[in-house]
């Protein structure tokens, strides 16, 4: 279980290895704060959903699983949404529609059908962490890299008190900076090479694995 | 006036792949020949444009009146999951030839992010009916043209010397990239 949790983070990370969930990743990685809330949200309904559906995976007939699966998504992420609209106005704007885009989200929907529905409800939730976390990992990978280019500094407020400022560097030479990066080009340039290094690790390891049982 | 430019809009310089970030995964996923990219924009074209027409329906004629609007989320994809399965059996009855070609994309529609955006979006910004469904129609055609022109770069890419640990998906992405930034240009147009 323990390894399991681990791979999801370099081996079996949903963003750059198995390639899910990227039009939330791209749209949402322009600065850390909206990384860090939507991170957040992800983890909750994917956790939340993953034991939800765990539990109820015997009684839920083979024939109409998807669309069982879709309703629980879609009524949790209904919940998150009015939670957030009433405690933390400032998240729910800035996320927007990407928030109640959580339902089609591929990786809550293929963790539902790939792992919640054929193990028990604590492997569940522990998966449901580690994906979640794994998310989380590269959508702040991605915001990092793509708000020190584009704004020349890095700056993290609470996201959900926007008031409490935690910290804000600058960084020298401000006319370095590439204010494309905060758009769409910047994104889809970010996460090419991110998961071209991804793949190179992930190569390493395996050629490293076969020399091992080689020998 | 105002339509056309909702037009231009949404095919060009609002893009729903390239600017918005919707439907990227039919995007890498079934852009790797033209064909298929092709099967799979008129399929999302015809689930947009109906789902789009009945969600307004169901938004006006029951969810407001009845004043249980926090349901939309629920209510909508559960229409266009239904919605696609109906499809789905509809063409395989009819039109088997077509249903083959199109294989596993159709059930996926379902997921794609950009259906249920435009419904909601839709909604949000309170379009009358005709705007609805020129909104559906025009968004469609953006993300046909660009999964179109996608894998047309595409099926070269393949055949292009690449390093191994950027073959695939990583050079697929910077090519995106620089659409995005021809796509970008234009907005000065418009």
């Amino acid at each position: 279980m323990w390894n399991n949790f681990k791979n999801c983070f370099i081996k079996d990370n949903p963003v750059f290895g198995l390639f899910l969930g990227m039009c939330s990743t791209l749209a949402v990685s322009s600065s850390l704060n909206n990384a860090v809330g939507m991170g957040v949200c992800v983890i909750i309904v994917l956790v939340l959903s993953n034991v939800i559906i765990s539990a109820m995976r015997k009684i839920v007939p083979d024939e109409i699983r998807i669309p069982v699966f879709i309703v629980v998504i879609a009524s949790l992420v209904t919940i998150l949404q009015m939670v957030l609209h009433a405690f933390v106005a400032d998240l729910y704007t800035s996320l927007g529609a990407f928030l109640s885009l959580i339902v089609v989200n591929c990786i809550i929907l293929g963790r539902a059908e790939a792992f919640a529905s054929k193990n028990g409800i604590v492997p569940s939730l522990v998966d449901g962490l580690g994906m979640g976390l794994g998310y989380t990992f590269s959508l702040v990978l991605i915001a990092l890299i793509r708000q020190v280019i584009s704004t020349w500094g890095i700056s993290f407020y609470n996201p959900f008190n926007p008031a409490q400022m935690i910290f804000d560097i600058k960084l020298p030479m401000e006319s370095l900076k590439v204010t494309l990066f905060s758009s769409s080009v910047g994104a889809f340039f970010t996460f090419a090479v991110l998961a071209a290094i991804f793949a190179k690790i992930k190569a390493n390891g395996e050629s490293k694995a076969k020399k091992e049982a080689a020998k | 006036m105002n339509l056309i430019s909702m037009i231009f809009g949404a095919i060009l310089t609002n893009n729903i792949i390239l600017s918005k970030f919707l439907g990227i995964c039919p995007f890498m996923g079934v852009s790797k020949n033209t064909k298929s990219a092709v099967g799979m924009g008129a399929a999302v074209l015809f689930v947009i444009l109906a789902s789009s027409v009945i969600t307004y329906a169901v938004q006006y004629l029951i969810l407001v009146p009845a004043g249980i609007e926090y349901m939309q989320l629920i209510a909508f994809i559960l229409i266009i999951a239904s919605f696609v399965q109906l499809v789905e059996m509809v063409l395989k009855k009819y039109s088997p030839s077509l249903y083959k070609s199109l294989g596993v994309y159709l059930p996926l529609i379902t997921t794609n992010c950009a259906v249920l955006f435009v419904a909601q979006d839709n909604i949000a910004k309170a379009y009358t009916l005709l705007e609805t469904v020129v909104n559906a129609i025009a968004v469609s055609v953006g993300f046909m043209l660009v999964l179109f022109l996608f894998s047309c770069i595409r099926e070269r890419l393949d055949s292009a010397d690449t390093l191994p640990s950027w073959k695939g998906n990583p050079v697929a992405l910077i090519v995106a990239g620089l659409m995005a930034l021809a796509f970008t240009g234009l907005a000065g147009i418009f």
